[in-house]
């Protein structure tokens, strides 16, 4: 087991919360939202596994590089 | 009518300020707090908060901005495009509250805005319509076999709500309809909370050129001839032209006249744009919709025919504008325009926020025109579109306005937020584009050539 670590790409909000802490996630199957100019932007998982963390909630602001969700793969 | 309020921000805020300026009007602002100190509210002769910074919160807030204008004492409201430009509701509020509404009545605004409904008229003018699916509520539901192989292949398997392109699918044959269909309609229930979905046939190498309209709400209506805005990231605009590039005079002709008799038709009043997809390759074409509003990229056609198209708006809402016919409409030389964005394109087009340290401008001539909202030291924020600015450039040919795009790109300098200002240099400069083979896909295609110029 192993944690990796979702961090935003872009500076934005938190528009869609799409799974909760315990789920499981696909390979690149979107865990949240995020808008920003207009743009709606899917954070995902790059492995299959449960999310562990959710560390915002809709509506953040969050900066570039800011960790936002934990996945144990 | 004395005095407008302008329910929108940035360039186009700017923009219809100088038009009202130029009639005598007086201009009311409205503001998000994160436009505050914004250069349209600094423009207005008065300005009026209007809630937080999401837009949901403020400029989409149709009770705010009826407050605004009562508080103001304005008499007309103009609503530029995007935001409540296309809401039938806001239309009818405004007019319901004894204002003049600045754009076509909320019919329009309604049927238009909705698809099927846009189709069913354009057809009933008589013009040519892509194939399209009934809308499936769900996946499951529904012979999805027989309604691809109605459409054809390839085709794109689209969400019915929303919008950017979000959960889109191409499928080439019929073994992969029923796996895009439900993962679009998943992706779909997901973000909209709206799970159906529609097929539409898929055009290899489509062409994106649209009409510009104007109507005076009697059944007259004239065209101002097309722009071609196949040059597209993420389904949104980055360069629009007119003339649209290697496309024979009867073709134009045609969608020109068949997109003012469609306004026509509909006894449509003031500013419009009849959209059409257009194969590159057999120069077939198609209604694709209707944007019951001014355009982003209107400046394109206001620089060929010396027009002002919001006055024009104006004036036909206060009921002063003078009847144009078709043969007073003339359109010369050729008119380019570049979307600035605040993006990154070596990132995907990635949004790029921020403050705009440094902002020089080269001098505006009759050829050369920049629309921004910003100045330097402004904010470009995460709350709304990433546009910096328009750069318009007009020649006698498309050449010289090649010319001209890239000189004027050369001498705007940005710093702070990451820029398409390299990105839009390569791609005007680009050979294909050059040659005007332009096609929908001509940034996906030469991405890597584009990037690395």
């Amino acid at each position: 087991m192993a944690i990796i670590e979702l961090k935003s790409d872009i500076t934005g909000s938190i528009w869609k919360i799409l799974k909760a802490v315990g789920d499981a996630v696909e390979v690149d199957e979107p865990i949240l939202i995020m808008e920003s100019m207009k743009m709606e932007i899917p954070v995902s998982s790059p492995e299959s596994g449960v999310v562990r963390e959710v560390l915002v909630a809709e509506g953040d602001t969050v900066g570039d590089g800011t960790v936002v969700v934990r996945v144990d793969v | 009518m004395n005095s407008v309020l302008i329910a929108n921000r940035g360039e186009i805020a700017c923009r219809i300020i100088r038009s009202c300026r130029r009639l005598g009007l007086r201009t009311v602002a409205v503001y998000s707090e994160a436009d505050r100190g914004a250069l349209h509210v600094a423009l207005a002769d008065e300005a009026v908060g209007i809630g937080p910074p999401p837009a949901r919160d403020s400029y989409l807030r149709v009770d705010r901005v009826l407050d605004a204008a009562r508080a103001s004492g304005a008499d007309a409201v103009h609503p530029g495009y995007g935001f409540l430009s296309e809401n039938a509701g806001f239309a009818e509020a405004v007019m319901a509250a004894g204002l003049t509404w600045i754009g076509p009545s909320a019919r329009a605004i309604r049927e238009m805005g909705d698809k099927q409904r846009a189709r069913d008229l354009a057809q009933a003018s008589g013009l040519p319509i892509l194939v399209g699916s009934p809308v499936f509520r769900e996946a499951g539901a529904g012979d999805l076999e027989s309604a691809g192989a109605a459409v054809g292949y390839p085709l794109l398997v689209k969400a019915a709500a929303g919008g950017g392109g979000i959960g889109m699918r191409r499928v080439d044959g019929p073994g992969q309809l029923r796996a895009a269909a439900e993962g679009t309609q998943s992706m779909a229930a997901k973000a909209f909370g709206n799970g159906a979905i529609y097929f539409e046939r898929f055009i290899e190498r489509a062409r994106h050129i649209e009409i510009q309209v104007f109507g005076y709400g009697d059944g007259h209506a004239i065209h101002l001839y097309e722009r071609d805005c196949s040059i597209q990231r993420r389904y949104q605009k980055v360069i629009e032209e007119s003339p649209a590039p290697c496309l024979p005079d009867a073709i134009r002709n045609d969608m020109a006249l068949a997109a003012a008799r469609l306004c026509a038709d509909q006894r449509y009043a003031g500013a419009g744009t009849i959209e059409f997809v257009v194969d590159a390759d057999t120069l077939d074409w198609y209604f694709l919709e209707m944007n019951t509003r001014i355009q982003v990229e209107h400046p394109v056609t206001e620089m060929n025919t010396g027009l002002d198209l919001v006055a024009m708006q104006i004036e036909l809402a206060r009921g002063t504008l003078g009847a144009l016919t078709q043969a007073d409409v003339v359109s010369s030389g050729h008119a380019m325009e570049c979307r600035v964005y605040a993006e990154n394109p070596a990132k995907n087009f990635m949004p790029s926020p921020g403050r705009l340290v440094r902002f020089e401008q080269p001098e505006q001539t009759a050829d050369v025109r920049i629309d921004s909202g910003f100045r330097a030291g402004d904010d470009v924020s995460h709350f709304y579109d990433p546009m910096i600015a328009k750069v318009i450039c007009h020649g006698p040919t498309r050449a010289a306005a090649i010319e001209r795009m890239l000189e004027t790109l050369r001498a705007i300098r940005i710093e702070g937020p990451v820029t398409n200002l390299d990105f839009l240099r390569a791609a005007v400069g680009h050979p294909d584009f050059r040659k005007g083979e332009v096609f929908t896909g001509f940034i996906e295609r030469f991405k890597p050539a584009l990037l690395a110029a």
